[in-house]
């Protein structure tokens, strides 16, 4: 099957950009290179096109019902102009997908999910959708871009009317940005203070071109998947197929604060409340690695040679100057401050185990 | 950019030999190719090393990628400013980024391998 491609694709080719194969998308994994995208995140401001996301669109009468059946967050407590991250999970507890949920109006909720698992998603919310309310995968109407890093908003407010001062992180407003009508969201998925404009894909090459414009007096950089990985994992943010996935719960992950068992019935509500009395074995953990070597996605941890779990996400953490990862691990080792062996090329390698997040912006 | 006295392998190492002694490392293309490069793991003096098989690997923020020696022969000396200083291989591939000297133990492999117009050729192909 040829790439599916966003409508930025041939603007990241002219910007020189490597491109890779994302899931199934042609997406630009670095432009000037990962460190330097990096860096300009957490001091500065950069751009990612994230249009490769997948949208999904809850209407009608009983769309919040259908949005609590689907969800563990408890969207009931969401305001207008309001967004939660939350998860889709099946009914034996593991995970759909991780998802970010708008409140637009009473009866209309919109779905922000990750780019691979967008048909899965829809798929499983339609099959699951005993109310009166639609669902429609709304991605091939959306672009996305994300302005994200300590001056991400005073760049997006040379492009709008609307007043982001005041708008709080993990809020939204729908207005004009760029001339184009939008829904501006201070959400993203760097750990950084930011935005992420959802607009009809027409206009994503003249508003990609109109924020590094307005961006260049602060040194704005066109940024790629790569250092949006290396970003989201020193912030210790989950990525799907990686820290979750369908034989993951979120007590497992960690993600017991997105986890509302108070809210009512959940599609694996009943897996969690069983879990949650007999208790978990394995526990995402935090490490940061002291001898010489980096940990990769799916390198095994050892203790005596025998395996004890695996790493999840893992490399470098260039804010930090260390090389970190996210691992699973038996519960009794998951906390701060344990001794763990990774095999790296058949080599024990030394870490221990880490608070999470990794790396916390000042505020 | 590739020098003329150097020889290459189409999985972009390189090595130039100096009255046997062969001078390692990865390509301008190799390093490009991968990006920023945050860690090398050098072969130990003394290792014996085979035409073909991993020797080195160097890391890039993304992924580890193994190198493969050029020519066969006993590691003699490895490039030990890497371990501090792996972004040499970035801005100084075919000089300062060395990593490895090997004393060659079958000098006519070398002639198994590209010469500098050969190897941008099969990159032009690519």
């Amino acid at each position: 099957m040829a790439l599916l491609k966003t409508p930025l694709n041939a603007v990241h080719r002219s910007l020189g950009a490597k491109m890779v194969d994302f899931g199934g998308w042609d997406m630009p994994v670095e432009y000037r290179g990962v460190l330097d995208e990096h860096r300009a995140v957490r001091h500065g401001v950069g751009l990612f096109d994230v249009s490769h996301m997948g949208e999904l669109d809850v209407r009608g009468p009983q769309a919040l019902d259908l949005v609590q059946h689907v969800t563990v967050n408890d969207a009931a407590k969401l305001k207008l102009g309001q967004a939660q991250y939350s998860a889709l999970l099946y009914g034996h507890g593991g995970f759909v997908d991780d998802i970010l949920v708008h409140k637009v109006a009473d009866e209309h909720y919109f779905l922000c999910v990750n780019a691979s698992n967008q048909d899965k998603d829809y798929e499983h919310i339609a099959a699951n959708n005993h109310f009166n309310a639609t669902v429609e995968n709304a991605g091939p109407r959306f672009a996305q871009l994300a302005i994200q890093g300590p001056l991400a908003t005073g760049v997006a407010q040379k492009l709008t009317d609307i007043n982001l001062a005041p708008i709080k992180r993990y809020h939204f407003v729908d207005g004009h940005f760029g001339g184009a009508p939008a829904r501006i969201a201070r959400t993203g998925y760097t750990g950084e203070d930011g935005w992420e404009i959802y607009a009809a894909p027409e206009h994503a090459v003249r508003l990609w071109n109109e924020i590094l414009t307005a961006g260049k007096s602060v040194e704005i950089i066109p940024c790629g998947l790569g250092a949006r990985n290396t970003l989201r994992m020193e912030s210790a943010m989950p990525l799907y197929g990686h820290e979750i996935h369908a034989s993951i719960t979120p007590w497992e992950a960690g993600l017991d604060w997105i986890v509302k068992l108070d809210k009512g019935d959940f599609l694996g509500r009943e897996a969690l409340v069983k879990q949650k009395q007999q208790g978990i074995t394995r526990k995402l953990a935090g490490f940061e690695v002291k001898g010489r070597g980096i940990a990769r996605d799916g390198y095994e941890i050892l203790a005596n040679g025998a395996g004890l779990g695996w790493v999840t996400s893992g490399g470098p953490a260039p804010a930090l100057n260390k090389n970190i990862g996210m691992c699973f691990l038996p519960l009794s080792l998951a906390g701060p401050g344990n001794a763990i062996e990774i095999s790296v090329r058949g080599r024990g390698v030394e870490a221990v185990t880490i608070a999470m997040p990794f790396y916390k912006r000042a505020r | 950019m590739y020098p003329d006295n150097y020889r290459y392998t189409k999985e972009h190492e390189w090595v130039h030999v100096e009255n046997g002694i062969g001078t390692i490392g990865i390509t301008d293309h190799a390093q490009h190719e991968l990006g920023d490069i945050v860690f090398v793991e050098v072969p130990k003096v003394g290792t014996h090393v085979e035409q073909g098989k991993t020797f080195a690997v160097v890391e890039s923020v993304k992924a580890a990628s193994e190198i493969f020696a050029p020519v066969s022969g006993e590691v003699i000396e490895s490039n030990e400013a890497l371990a501090a200083t792996p972004e040499l291989l970035n801005s100084d591939a075919h000089s300062a980024g060395w990593i490895a000297k090997i004393k060659l133990s079958v000098p006519e492999e070398i002639d198994r391998l590209l010469s500098p117009t050969d190897y941008q050729a099969y990159l032009g192909e690519g």
